[in-house]
């Protein structure tokens, strides 16, 4: 494995570790900070009463999951496919550089 | 030699698809953060905030069209920073404190395109959120587009071109300039708010400083999950476009990649 690789999979491990340990050590109910920033705006003004609503409510939380999911897929799915692409054509330059110029043995 | 160039493809290939389907298996959480929602802010202020905003983001679309005119091949890489923004800005991740934030994505386009181009592509982001999603809204785009499409990518920018001249690496540039942005886009929203609803006896001060510890706390570690999945999106950068980037001239000194 080289140095960048190795660098890579410590940057997902180190993510995945950030992710995990709250999940595993914090007891909380992992609600939404804006829920929590709206309620903080009734307290400091309990007057105050929002005066637009959201054009298109999700019907419910499942719809709702839905659509943050599809906003992921499809962020996630141009980047794999951008970088499919990218990766093939890298194959092929090395390929055709291989037949010209002598490359290092690989370990 | 055939077998580990070929274990080395389908290992660079295999990291590709974990992000990939952790971006995707981590994001549907109903629980969400960071944006002011629609109408939490007084006519006044969501107006104001809107007319701040719309000069920038004036500027960010002539800059767009300028970036593509000069140069049409970088769309792809375009195509790539706004997808980037979209996946992040999706994933609601737990954090220490037991509540839910998510990251914003941003730094990584400001330092390949400059703060005015990602203008453009956060306010894509948020309005696409503020339609379908009930997530931030259109009377609060104005002052949700300044804090994290205006003010993130030019704090982004600036500390990636800071750091880099300073320490010549790039990836702790990189980082560095996602963190921050992250943190004072945060900020920021707590600040806007704090102005909207200033505390009756402590004012704007001991609003913001219970907004702020609304967030603060939260978004440390998110900020810092943000930093290393963009140096992670530099290095794959580094090593498949490196012909794009030289169009970019984001390369440069030192680099996080060997």
């Amino acid at each position: 494995m080289s140095k960048g690789q190795k660098t890579n999979w410590l940057l997902l491990g180190g993510v995945a570790l950030l992710v995990a340990w709250p999940l595993l050590f914090v007891k909380g109910d992992f609600e939404g900070a804006d829920a929590q920033a709206g309620e903080l705006v009734k307290e400091l003004s309990p007057d105050y009463t929002p005066w637009a609503e959201p054009v298109f409510e999700p019907a419910s939380s499942e719809i709702e999951s839905l659509l943050f999911a599809l906003q992921a897929a499809l962020g996630a799915g141009t980047i794999g496919f951008i970088f499919g692409g990218y990766h093939e054509r890298r194959r092929q330059q090395r390929q055709t550089s291989t037949s010209t110029t002598s490359k290092e043995p690989l370990p | 030699m055939i077998k580990s160039s070929h274990a080395k493809r389908y290992g660079s290939l295999g990291a590709i698809a974990l992000l990939t389907m952790y971006l995707v298996v981590a994001s549907p959480n109903p629980a969400f953060a960071m944006h002011i929602s629609e109408g939490f802010l007084p006519l006044g202020w969501a107006l104001g905030w809107w007319l701040v905003f719309l000069p920038f983001l004036g500027g960010g679309l002539w800059a767009l069209q300028r970036q593509l005119k000069r140069h049409p091949e970088s769309r792809v890489l375009l195509a790539l920073a706004g997808a980037f923004a979209f996946v992040l800005s999706s994933l609601k991740i737990p954090s220490v404190t037991g509540s839910c934030s998510h990251p914003m994505g941003i730094a990584l386009g400001a330092t390949l395109f400059g703060p005015l181009v990602m203008t453009v592509l956060g306010t894509f982001v948020l309005l696409f959120q503020a339609l379908l999603i009930a997530h931030g809204g259109l009377t609060t785009l104005g002052a949700n587009g300044f804090a994290m499409a205006v003010v993130a990518p030019w704090v982004a920018w600036g500390t990636y071109q800071g750091l880099k001249k300073l320490t010549q690496r790039q990836g702790i540039a990189l980082f560095a300039a996602a963190v921050l942005s992250n943190l004072v886009a945060y900020s920021l929203t707590a600040f806007q708010l704090a102005l909207a609803f200033p505390h009756s006896d402590g004012g704007v001060v001991l609003s913001f400083a219970k907004f702020a510890a609304l967030f603060a706390i939260t978004q440390i570690p998110l900020a810092i999950s943000e930093g290393l999945l963009t140096v992670l999106m530099g290095n794959w950068l580094l090593t498949y476009c490196l012909e794009e980037l030289e169009v970019l001239q984001w390369r440069g000194g030192h680099t996080s990649h060997e």
